[in-house]
Formats: C-alpha cells, sequence, structure tokens
C-alpha cells in the first residue's frame, strides 16, 4: 500500500561537529508534484537530500522515503530513485554514450530495450549530436541534461535534484524546468533544491529553509498570502535618500532597493503602514510616492529569513 | 546474475577509461621497462673496476709482478701510482680511489719469509659493497710464488654459487624486482582509482545507484588483475631477452604465484583507498608501503642477516613472500606445491585486506 507522501520526515536532524546543518525538519512531499527547497547555500538543503537518499545518517530523526525507511531500507530505496549532484558527477573520460550504456548496466536495465532507451533520452534532452562527446568537454548546460537524462533513465518514482540549474544559463534553466514538468505530468515526484525565486515559484508546493531550519512551507501562493507583512512600494527621486530613511524607521522590517522602487516590507499589525512612511520622507524633504503591492515569493523569502529580534 | 553483470559494468568503464588515460598507459608499460633497465644494468653487486692507487715502496722485480698481476684480476683499475702510505690516504680521503695497495720496502722478504702480510690493502670502508669486494683480493693465489706451493695455498673453504655460477647481478634481482615493480603499479592504481572517482564526484554517483561495495570493489580490480599479468609477462620477456634470466621453474607455478600477488596488493590498494581522501595522501600512503618493501623484503638486503624487528615487519608485507617464491620457482626450480606456507600468506594477506577494504567503504558520506 502507498502512502498519501513520497517523502515523510519527522524531526530530520543532521549535526556536524558544532553545526547543526538540519535542524528538525518535517517535511511531507506529495507524489507526483515538484516540491522545491528554496534558501541561500549553507541552509542545509544539500544536507537534507543526501539524509533522504541515505547518503548521510541523520543525528536525529526518522524519514520515510517512497514507503522505505532512511538510512535503514537504502538499498531497497536505491532502484527506484533518481539523484542529481550539485557538482557534475558523471565520467568527464566517458563519452554521452558512454555514459548513459554505464547507468544503464549499473541499474539492470532490460538489455533488450536499453538501447531505444538510451536513443530515446538522447532525443528528449537533445544529446543526439554529443553522443560521442567525451562529458568532460560539453558545456554547462549540456553536462546537466547528460545529468538529468542519466538520473531517469531507469524510471525512478523519485528525483532528487540538488541544485541542477546553479552552472546553467537562462535559457537551459527555462528547458530544464519545461523537462521537470514534462516528468512531473507522468507522475515522477521531484524534489529540486535550488537559490533562484523564479524556480522556486514553479514548483507545486516548496519549503524555505534558513540555517538549517525549516522557516515556511506551502504552495507559492500560500505562503505569499500568509507573510505577515504589509509589501509597499516607493517610487522616489532620490531612492539611495529614501532608503537610508526608511531603514531608520523602527516599524520596517525590510528595505530592498529595485532600481528606482523601493520594496518595504512592515509587519502587518501595523494598522495603517503608509503613513509613517509618507511623514518620514515628507520630514526629509524626499519627494516619493507610496503604494501596496502583493507578496512576491522574493518578499515572502525575505520575510522569514530576518533575522530574530528584528521588528518581528 | 544482476551482481554480476553489475561487476562487468564496472570492468568495462574501467577499461575504456583506461584506454583514454594515456599517462596510466604509459606507466602500466614504462615502469617496468625503465626499472628493469635501471636495476639490471646499474645496480651490480658484482663489481669490477674499482680505481686503485699503488704505494710500492720495495720497487723490486717481484713487487712489480704483483701488481702488474693484480690490474690482471680485473677487480682493481689502477690509476695512480704514489710514494707513501700517507699520499695514499690522502686519496681515499678525497674519494678519488676506493683502495690503496701498500707493499712495504721488504716486500720480497715477507713474501719469501711468510711470517707476516706482505701486503696492505687501505679500503674505503663507507661502501660495505667495496669492504666486501676487497676482502676477495685477499685470497688472490699468489701465482709468481715459487718458492712455496704448500698448504698455504689450498683454502679451507670452497664456495659454489648454486644457481647462480656467474655471480651475475640480474639474475638476483630481477625476480626480486618483479615483485616491486608489481607492488609500486599495482597499489597505485587501484588506490587512486577510487580517490580519483571520490575527488571528481563520480562517487556520489556511483553510490546512489543499486551497485553493492564489494560488485564496486571486485569490478575495480579485476582488470588490473589482467593489466598485473601483462606486466608480468612484459618483465620476464625483458628479463629473458636482455639479460638472460631464465624462469628454472614451472612457469604455470609462477602465474599461479603473480596473480596471488596481484590480488594482494590490490586489495591493499583499495583499503588504502578507503582511508586516503585526496589522490596525494593515496600516494604518500603507497610510498610508505613501497619503502619497506624494497628495503625489508630480502630484495636488497638478505633477509636473515636483518635484525629480528625489521624481519617481522618484513613477514608481513606480501613481497617479501612473493620474493621468496619468484625466487624459488625461477631460479631454484621449485615447485609451487614445496613453497605452500608463502603461497598460503598470500592468500590470507589478500582475503583480509578485501574484506577490511569492503566493511571500510561505506556507501555513504558521513
Amino acid at each position: 500500500m502507498q502512502s498519501e507522501y513520497a517523502i515523510a520526515a519527522r524531526g530530520l536532524t543532521k549535526v556536524f561537529g558544532d553545526l547543526r546543518a538540519v535542524s528538525n525538519l518535517d517535511l511531507n512531499v506529495p507524489r507526483g508534484q515538484i516540491y522545491g527547497f528554496l534558501g541561500p547555500n549553507g541552509s542545509g538543503k544539500s544536507t537534507t537530500i543526501r539524509m533522504l537518499c541515505g547518503l548521510l545518517t541523520p543525528t536525529e530523526g526518522t524519514a520515510t522515503v517512497l514507503d522505505n525507511a532512511v538510512p535503514g531500507d537504502s538499498k531497497a530505496l536505491k532502484p527506484k530513485i533518481g539523484y542529481m549532484t550539485q557538482k557534475f558527477s558523471l565520467f568527464g573520460d566517458l563519452t554521452v554514450f558512454e555514459n548513459l550504456q554505464f547507468i544503464a548496466e549499473i541499474y539492470s536495465y532490460p538489455a533488450a530495450k536499453r538501447t531505444a532507451r538510451i536513443e530515446e533520452l538522447l532525443q528528449k534532452y537533445d544529446l543526439v549530436g554529443q553522443r560521442r562527446q567525451l562529458a568532460s568537454t560539453m558545456s554547462g548546460g549540456q553536462r546537466q541534461r547528460l545529468g538529468l537524462a542519466c538520473a531517469v533513465l531507469h524510471h525512478p518514482e523519485l528525483l532528487l535534484l540538488d541544485e541542477p540549474t546553479s552552472a546553467v544559463d537562462p535559457q537551459s534553466r527555462r528547458d530544464f524546468w519545461s523537462n521537470l514538468f514534462r516528468l512531473a505530468g507522468g507522475g515522477t515526484t521531484i524534489l529540486v533544491s535550488t537559490h533562484y525565486m523564479d524556480e522556486a515559484e514553479r514548483c507545486h508546493r516548496l519549503a524555505i529553509l534558513d540555517h538549517g531550519v525549516k522557516v515556511a512551507d506551502g504552495t507559492p501562493q500560500e505562503l505569499q498570502a500568509a507573510t505577515g507583512m504589509h509589501v509597499l512600494e516607493v517610487v522616489a527621486d532620490d531612492p539611495y535618500a529614501a532608503e537610508t530613511t526608511i531603514h531608520e524607521l523602527r516599524e520596517v522590517a525590510s528595505v530592498t532597493q529595485l532600481g528606482v522602487r523601493l520594496r518595504v516590507l512592515m509587519p502587518e499589525d501595523i494598522g495603517d503602514p503608509i503613513a509613517p512612511l509618507e511623514k518620514a520622507l515628507n520630514t526629509h524633504g524626499i519627494n516619493a510616492t507610496v503604494t501596496r503591492s502583493k507578496a512576491t515569493l522574493e518578499d515572502v523569502f525575505v520575510a522569514v529569513t530576518l533575522q530574530p529580534g528584528h521588528a518581528q | 546474475m544482476k551482481s554480476l553483470y553489475r561487476i562487468l559494468a564496472i570492468v568495462k568503464k574501467e577499461l575504456r577509461q583506461l584506454r583514454r588515460d594515456r599517462l596510466t598507459f604509459g606507466m602500466i608499460v614504462g615502469l617496468p621497462v625503465i626499472q628493469m633497465l635501471l636495476f639490471g644494468y646499474a645496480i651490480n653487486t658484482d663489481v669490477r673496476n674499482l680505481k686503485t692507487a699503488v704505494a710500492n715502496q720495495a720497487g723490486t722485480h717481484l713487487s712489480q709482478q704483483f701488481v702488474a698481476e693484480l690490474g690482471q684480476t680485473q677487480v682493481v683499475d689502477i690509476v695512480a701510482f704514489v710514494e707513501t702510505v700517507a699520499d695514499l690516504q690522502e686519496l681515499l680521503r678525497r674519494g678519488e680511489v676506493s683502495i690503496g695497495v701498500v707493499l712495504p720496502a721488504d716486500f720480497d722478504r715477507r713474501v719469501n719469509k711468510r711470517t707476516q702480510p706482505a701486503v696492505q690493502l687501505l679500503v674505503d670502508g663507507s661502501d660495505p659493497t667495496i669492504l666486501g669486494v676487497a676482502s676477495q683480493l685477499v685470497m688472490m693465489p699468489l701465482g709468481f710464488d715459487t718458492s712455496v706451493s704448500s698448504a698455504a695455498s689450498t683454502e679451507l673453504i670452497t664456495v659454489r654459487p648454486y644457481f647462480n655460477p656467474e655471480r651475475r647481478s640480474p639474475i638476483n634481482i630481477i625476480p626480486g624486482l618483479l615483485g616491486v615493480i608489481l607492488t609500486m603499479t599495482m597499489i597505485l592504481f587501484t588506490s587512486v582509482a577510487i580517490v580519483r572517482e571520490r575527488e571528481r564526484g563520480n562517487l556520489e554517483l556511483l553510490i546512489n545507484t543499486p551497485v553493492s561495495s564489494s560488485e564496486l570493489m571486485i569490478g575495480k580490480v579485476i582488470p588490473y588483475i589482467v593489466i598485473g599479468m601483462l606486466q608480468l609477462a612484459l618483465i620476464l620477456a625483458v628479463g629473458r631477452l636482455l639479460f638472460a634470466v631464465p624462469v628454472r621453474g614451472n612457469p604455470l607455478d609462477l602465474l599461479l604465484a603473480a596473480s596471488t600477488f596481484v590480488a594482494a596488493n590490490l586489495a591493499l590498494g583499495l583499503l588504502i583507498s578507503t582511508a586516503a581522501k585526496t589522490q596525494f595522501q593515496a600516494m604518500q600512503m603507497m610510498v610508505f608501503i613501497l619503502l619497506p618493501s624494497i628495503l625489508l623484503s630480502g630484495f636488497m638486503f638478505p633477509f636473515d642477516g636483518m635484525p629480528p624487528f625489521a624481519q617481522a615487519i618484513g613477514e608481513i608485507l606480501p613481497n617479501t613472500h612473493f620474493i621468496r617464491l619468484t625466487r624459488g620457482i625461477m631460479l631454484r626450480d621449485a615447485a609451487l606445491t614445496e613453497l605452500t606456507a608463502d603461497l598460503y600468506y598470500l592468500i590470507g594477506f589478500t582475503l583480509v585486506a578485501m574484506l577490511l577494504a569492503t566493511l571500510r567503504f561505506t556507501k555513504r558520506l558521513d
């Protein structure tokens, strides 16, 4: 019997020496969805993914992945998951075809269907022309497509992708995501870590990690609706002076400059956020207009990763 | 069955990578050949033409005849004639000669009376080999000696060098060198093979596939067993062609002994690879094994002459046992069945090292 979730983790914790890389993480990843891990470098994304596929032993906590307990049952889990490492981990001194062939053999892909499957992947991931090219001589985007092709060759139920797009150009990233949606459409569950907001926005659900702690999770819409912050946009003649002024206000949680605009976050418990802003700007003689705006995922990210104690 | 296919997949991958790795490929062939040429031609314990100076204080006909005969032995190469013992000492100290020959003024009388030594050799004792060779000169027969042909010229002990009557060094060295070369290349290749995959990140991918630790280990070892056998053939061929080193025993025995030895070294290499974090560390550990394998295995110095502590270390090393096997099979025409203790040791060593390597190699990163 299949459980509802592809991944269910309770209190997952990993300690390296003095560092709590992942702290008390609860996670529910529904089947057939793209689930995102959003967080800066060092937030525990890779460590969590490695614990989920049995590469690292959790210091505390339990996880069930595709109904297998990890790390205890990770041997039974291996054939069912595909894993793409952050760093390119295929063999640079083998050709594209040889890499795919090796992966097919290692996963005991039926010999009769092997060649057809490799050809299919070469087509799907636009690697036909690179068939005989050594993997080490390929571009970042090509390597990443080969990485994905190798990770999905054996039709895994769950794909774990560790910052798959960190080394590729925007066009390759778009193509990569359309591949992910196609896979998810075919029923594959995908866990993908990223530090790009636009990628996080495309996930069905996501968890925001900060210093090893899950600070928020839900669908992108839920997260945007529940920031607990007023989101204001300030357009000023002198954005730099405006930023300095706004930054000094005690009520302001964060201010970010985007060209001539400033995005300002203020806690929701302030009844009227516009008045104090306008007042401060006027006092300093800065000509500016303040309007309310809808929270973007970036605002959510800023709001949930604010240093504790500041304005909360 | 699946397990066998996975091992084959690893073997195939290793061979493909090896084919593209020119450096390693060159080492497989180049290392044995260069080492054999170096050791075969340069290292010669059968020393000839030692630079010698003579202080002939007698200056008689008899003393000059002696000096001429001394030169004819080819052991010494007389490069200087000096007046005094002090001159000889000076030349020795400056390293210009290795032996100084002093013929005292009463040389003729001493030769005839035989109560005192007639000749004194001043030998550079800083090199034990030279000292040993000089000692041989003491036994030089006095061909010119007409007055006495008594029991004094009959030696008390005679030496018959079995198995190497011509006393040629390559005959002794090549069977041992076989072990040294195989130790060096086999440990190096395997230890680097896994560590390199760790460094390049391949291992993180591999341990996430269904391949098991033991499948990975076996798959990595098999190609190198084949390479070890190629090196064996190469060394024997070069040994025979250039140095006329024979294989007197059964070649199959030698093959079996070498296979076991290669397996032992590969297992050791794998064990190193599970401990080393970088290729550089793996190389350092390899040197740590290689040096005693050269110095304490009986390759360089006679095993029986070493202190018990050094012998104990030597007994642990696979090369010590392999050298006993190769010298036995190649030179003494011994059968492997007569040398079982060393063979069993190598088999045991392989199993233990392989077991430890597999246990140590966890399919995890922490």
